[in-house]
């Protein structure tokens, strides 16, 4: 069993991915051994509709793979009405994870009203994905260069909202060690390993945080999958840790919700 | 378990970074170690520790000293090239008879601490040429802003119309691969490097569709990097087996064989 909880859906804007419709997304998938997918949309990154980005991502992961997607629905709030597309990701679609790019959004995490959303989001029993980055910095379109969230005001943020549930993506590369120790040490921060780097990345990582924080996810189909898949086996990690890492944790939080 | 059936690997992009081996000789066993679960075969090291960009002669000459002593108990699976700096032209001429003509290294590796448009560099690539050495040349393509040193693709096309009959290799493609590849498809002696960035999807599809695979190298730029995220990177990539089986070692392979040849070191 393997649960990838960083999928995307529709297209990346600056460039056509191998993969980026549903259909051979999930081909690809499936393909991969992946049995879950945590599927957000790229759509969610730039545009300002996202009632219908959300929706569109529902649709796809009803037609396509058998229930093999898990819905992940976008909030900006930087947007007019955003706890309405909140509340309808509950409601509506009956979505138990969200995601935020705050530096796509225009915010930073010090920000109150990132503050009120993360109560919004405990009360709700959300599961929230805070990608730190879409693509390296040094690549970015000339006319769309966007800085890495800078994660700090988090810990004392999840330490005032105990019940909250937060999973970063794409951020196991920048995110400086001390951070990462010290927001996997609250309970409450998980991450995944899609852009974790180095020879023996997982094995290595586990050497800093618990192995109950980390979780298996490819940012497929912006990298190759196979890049998270191999990462499995260039560490030696044993039945239990990687079982925990492929899918336990990701089963367990979402129990959680 | 993926691997490609019967793929020889060879990387041609590896440093004695990521672990923590207190010596070379402890940092390449460690390092052999993830290479044997990755089932990469042979690996090119170069450059030594702490990094540097600009360095002096007496430098990297340290450098290259610890590059020859990780080879010598891996002789049947790593090879290194000479790290240069072509801000000293002349010392680097010595190094290359050093370390190439009269010592075990089979390539030349040059990095940031000039720009490769110079034509100051070229009594370096002649001589390394002569000598059939590998040249890899570093590139990159920041939007951020490159370092006033650092190489991009454009230069490194310009030193090939220089030595139009001289391979070379663009480390990295640029970092920026969809810009680097259109940057050197003109230049049929460059190569490129594909190690040292993320693994985008698509990267290796389009470097096949615009130079064929005979021009494409993997290497994975470890320890900083994955073996993992850069093998992706041909494995992942939606192309022939037969091109997957060139770029992951044949190529390189079949560059190194005048050297190795003339060397007489036997595989
Ligand atoms: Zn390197």
């Amino acid at each position: 069993m393997i649960t990838d909880v960083n999928v995307n859906l529709s297209r990346w804007p600056f460039r056509r991915l191998p993969h980026d419709d549903p259909a051979q997304l999930v081909r690809k998938l499936r393909a991969s051994g992946i049995t879950s997918a945590w599927a957000g949309s790229f759509d969610g990154v730039l545009h300002k509709d996202l009632a219908s980005v959300n929706r569109r991502t529902v649709e796809d992961c009803q037609t396509f793979g058998d229930g093999l997607l898990i819905p992940v629905g976008s909030i900006n709030p930087m947007l007019p009405a955003w706890k309405d597309d909140m509340q309808r990701c509950q409601d509506d679609h009956g979505m138990q994870i969200i995601r935020l790019n705050p530096n796509y959004h225009g915010y930073k995490l010090d920000d109150p009203v990132f503050a009120e959303l993360l109560g919004l989001a405990v009360e709700k029993n959300f599961i929230v994905q805070i990608a730190l980055k879409m693509e390296d910095e040094r690549v970015h379109h000339p006319l769309m260069q966007v800085e890495m969230v800078d994660a700090t005001p988090l810990k004392e943020l999840v330490e005032q909202h105990p019940k909250s549930k937060i999973l970063i993506i794409n951020g196991m590369k920048g995110l400086p060690k001390d951070r990462l120790i010290e927001l996997a040490k609250t309970g409450n921060v998980s991450f995944e390993i899609s852009m974790l780097e180095a020879v023996g990345g997982v094995e290595n990582a586990l050497k800093l945080i618990p192995v109950e924080t980390l979780l298996f996810g490819s940012y497929f189909p912006f990298f190759y999958i196979e890049s998270a898949l191999l990462k499995m086996q260039e560490s030696e990690l044993g039945s239990f840790r990687s079982n925990a890492i492929f899918n336990g944790n990701a089963k367990r939080l979402l129990a959680e919700t | 378990m993926i691997r490609i059936s019967n793929a020889e690997i060879w990387d041609l992009h590896c440093h004695f970074s990521g672990v923590d081996g207190k010596t070379v000789d402890e940092r390449i066993a460690q390092l052999m170690v993830y290479a044997d679960r990755m089932n990469v075969d042979r690996l090119v090291f170069f450059m030594g520790w702490p990094w540097s960009t600009n360095p002096d002669p007496d430098e990297f000459r340290r450098q290259n000293d610890q590059v020859i002593q990780a080879l010598t108990h891996w002789q049947d699976r790593a090879f290194g090239f000479a790290y240069l700096n072509p801000m000293y032209v002349k010392e680097s001429l010595e190094e290359i008879e050093r370390c190439i003509a009269n010592g075990p290294l089979v390539g030349i590796k040059l990095w940031v601490s000039r720009r490769c448009r110079d034509e100051e560099i070229d009594a370096i690539i002649k001589r390394t040429a002569e000598l059939k050495g590998v040249i890899y040349q570093h590139t990159w393509l920041k939007v951020s802003g490159n370092r006033e040193t650092e190489s991009t693709p454009e230069d490194l096309a310009k030193l090939a119309s220089r030595h139009p009959d001289v391979p070379l290799i663009c480390g990295h493609t640029g970092g920026d691969w969809e810009r680097g590849i259109r940057a050197i498809q003109n230049h049929p002696n460059v190569s490129i490097g594909i190690g040292g960035s993320d693994p985008t999807a698509g990267f290796v599809e389009m470097a096949v569709r615009e130079l064929g695979a005979e021009r494409i190298l993997y290497g994975s730029d470890i320890g900083g990097r994955s073996f993992s995220s850069q093998l992706a990177k041909v494995f992942g990539a939606d192309i022939p087996e037969a091109a997957k089986h060139l770029i992951l070692g044949q190529n390189l392979k079949n560059m190194m064989t005048p050297i190795l040849k003339a060397k007489e070191i036997q595989l």
